[in-house]
């Protein structure tokens, strides 16, 4: 597959622990936080830049 | 839910195969578009409105690369002016229908739906698998009486597979193993993979690799909204990973693509496609890898057919429940949202 330029600069990241139920939010700023439901997880990271820094 | 279409962007209008020496009608985002391929090998969309009294161009006939509009013969060539009226020799200046921007590449006819002077081709996302050496595809188009953001949300989520699609591609495993989704903001892309460690190979693969043991089976997935879906889908069995020089020919690759293209606010064409690089050459697995899949697309039709009926039907403010599967259906509803605004 090749596609448009993609930078990392702007990804967001979700990642469902294995084992459990728990949702981390992954900001391209590396700031991480959990959440325990889709639609917390996306209004999280998508408050960027209003992220503590790791 | 997403309803409204995103304008200014490139869909998927039909396959090449499809466009030829006959007029075709074709609604795209509420668009009735008549599409035809001239001599020389071009693809062409047109309004399929006559300017003079509306008769759909694709009910007339071809004189050459020109249509003569089978009401009153209004003439029109592929860039849509209209070069003869009948009676008089005087075309009115505004005679002319609208040609769309059309792009043909890796066996795709796309289409752009928006402001001609935005058209920018490069921005179309490229499958060139679908007809690239070493590989074969198998396709099909089915309608769909749903809008397009239904079958967005069902492809962003496999695990339904497990439920509606038992006996074909899905098995236990899908609905069980977590995903992992990314949005590329800037590009508009939203991913969403689920590594299968030691699971069940279902008969869809199981049949067409030869693969009969335990698996592991990727399912990585690629949208580029508004359009464009693909499910890069690896088959291997299980333990045997990439090697570290990339090298994968111990494991199956399957290619399975969507153009999610909007027909009316509330009808979608539902282009499927699964592109392979094993046993290329095998009729019988073209013959049942094409049937096993049109039956789950069908099964998605009928499920989604009946979904949509019931939202028509609903009073506004339906309060849905979303668990973590929908993580990338969400991601692609906002983008999807953000495109149609933008439009
Ligand atoms: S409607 Fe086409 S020529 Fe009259
Ligand atoms: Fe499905
Ligand atoms: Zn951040």
């Amino acid at each position: 597959m090749t596609s448009p330029a993609t930078t990392d600069a702007t990804v967001y990241r979700v990642v469902w622990q294995p084992g459990s139920d728990t949702l981390v939010g992954v900001c391209h700023c590396g700031a991480e936080r959990d959440a325990d439901d889709p639609i917390e997880v996306w209004q999280w990271l998508l408050s960027h830049p209003d992220h503590d820094q790791p | 839910m997403t309803t409204a279409f995103a304008r200014n962007q490139w869909y998927v209008a039909a396959y090449s195969q499809e466009v030829g020496e006959d007029l075709m009608a074709r609604t795209i985002c509420g668009e009735p578009i008549v599409f035809y391929r001239t001599g020389d090998g071009q693809a062409v969309g047109l309004a399929d409105r006559c300017v003079h009294r509306r008769y759909p161009l694709s009910l007339s006939h071809r004189d050459g690369d020109r249509i003569v509009c089978g009401y009153h013969g209004f003439t029109y060539e592929p860039t849509g002016a209209c070069v003869y009226v009948p009676g008089q020799t005087r075309v009115p200046r505004t005679a002319r229908v609208p040609s769309y921007p059309i792009v043909e590449q890796d066996s795709l006819v796309w289409i752009w739906i928006g402001d001609a002077a935005k058209a920018d081709a490069t921005r179309i996302p490229r499958v060139p698998y679908l007809a690239a050496e070493g590989w074969t595809t198998v396709r099909g188009m089915e309608p769909l009486a749903a809008r397009y953001s239904l079958l967005v949300d069902n492809l962003l989520d496999l695990s339904h597979e497990t439920y509606l699609h038992g006996g074909y591609i899905g098995t236990p495993e899908v609905a069980e193993t977590p995903i992992t989704t990314e949005v590329d903001e800037e590009a508009g892309i939203v991913r969403v993979s689920r590594r299968m460690k030691d699971a069940e190979c279902p008969p869809f693969y199981a049949k067409s690799t030869g693969i009969t043991g335990r698996i592991d089976r990727w399912q990585d997935i690629e949208y580029y909204p508004p359009c464009l879906y693909t499910l890069h889908s690896r088959i291997a069995p299980t333990g045997v990973e990439p090697g570290p020089d990339g090298d994968d020919s111990r494991a199956a690759h399957a290619e399975i693509v969507y153009a999610i293209t909007p027909e009316t606010e509330s009808s979608t064409h539902d282009f499927w496609m699964v592109a392979r690089d094993f046993a290329v050459d095998d009729e019988e697995v073209s013959r049942f890898l094409a049937e096993s899949n049109r039956t789950v697309v069908l099964q998605d039709v009928v499920a989604l057919n009946a979904l949509e009926k019931v939202i028509a039907t609903e009073p506004d403010g339906y309060q849905e429940l979303s668990i973590n599967i929908d993580t990338g259906g969400l991601a692609a509803r906002r983008i999807l949202k953000r495109l149609a605004e933008a439009s």
